[in-house]
């Protein structure tokens, strides 16, 4: 890494800002992952990595690479749109399957299916 | 000619610029391999048949662009502190509601916002009668979710694609 030791100590100050940053609201995330006790609730601490963990990780590239070598990087925004456009459609289909699995074991809690009327006809 | 060779010249021109962007060089031989995927890709969107999807304002699209934006970072400010602060009194449930919007791609791109924006997660849609359940990771009053959904994105999205 002798490219690191070039980079002006605003441009390192900024970058490790971002990495610190983004890292943090990953690590925020995946502790969310662990603590929360339902499925459901389990779906939305992730989404924080996804999000801005990944905005803030990327910026702090662009920042490094662009002032390392000397003209704009901006090819790293792709990540931002894959990930922005893909990770949806797992937690979609994750929170389905979950949904269909607890419709199948008659748990309550989950709401009834607005194609096949309520879950239980007793209730 | 140029339509059998480019039916979505819209999505060959954004492979191109994805590949370019990717290779970050502009020497003939990636020019040359760019157009190749381009043209091949785009071709083989044809079996799949996709509906033409026309936008009709895009100054509205751009507009929601940066609503999304904003409520993304704001709500992953929220959702950090939830997870930080862990207060006892949250509760997370699922609210059901109907929808008016219909167009496929509008409802494709409401369910990329809503799944993206951490605190929200879309999780069953029925095309026939346009109910939608999401989830909600701190549900604090149901209306107001609905109310947001609604106006801040769904309204946009009609007036982009069902103009």
């Amino acid at each position: 890494m002798t490219a690191a030791s070039e980079l002006p100590s605003w441009a390192a100050l900024g970058v490790a800002i971002l990495v610190v940053a983004g890292t943090t609201m990953t690590l925020l995330g995946s502790i969310g992952l662990l603590r929360f006790r339902t499925f459901y609730e389990r779906l939305h601490p992730p989404t924080l990595g996804s999000s801005s963990g990944t905005m803030l990780v990327v910026l702090a590239s662009i920042l490094y690479f662009s002032v390392v070598r000397s003209r704009p990087s901006i090819h790293e925004i792709l990540i931002l749109i894959f990930m922005t456009l893909t990770t949806p459609v797992t937690f979609i289909l994750l929170a389905r399957a979950a949904l269909y699995r607890d419709r199948t074991e008659g748990n309550s809690d989950v709401p009834s299916d607005p194609l096949q009327g309520p879950a239980d006809p007793s209730a | 000619m140029i339509a059998r060779l480019l039916p979505y010249p819209a999505l060959a021109a954004v492979l191109f610029v994805v590949w370019m962007f990717l290779a970050q060089s502009v020497s003939p031989g990636q020019i040359l391999l760019g157009t190749a995927v381009a043209v091949a890709a785009s071709g083989l969107m044809v079996s799949l048949r996709p509906k033409r999807t026309k936008v009709a304002s895009w100054s509205k699209a751009l507009v929601l662009g940066w609503i999304v934006l904003v409520d993304i970072l704001r709500s992953n400010l929220t959702v950090a502190w939830i997870i930080a602060s862990n207060p006892k009194t949250r509760i997370s449930s699922f609210i059901q509601f109907d929808l008016a919007l219909r167009s496929e791609a509008g409802l494709t791109i409401l369910a990329l916002i809503i799944t993206a924006t951490p605190g929200t997660a879309w999780v069953q849609f029925d095309r026939a009668s346009g109910s939608l359940v999401i989830h909600v990771f701190d549900l604090v009053d149901e209306d107001e979710w609905i109310d947001l959904v609604r106006t801040r994105y769904e309204a946009l999205l009609i007036e982009i694609f069902e103009p």
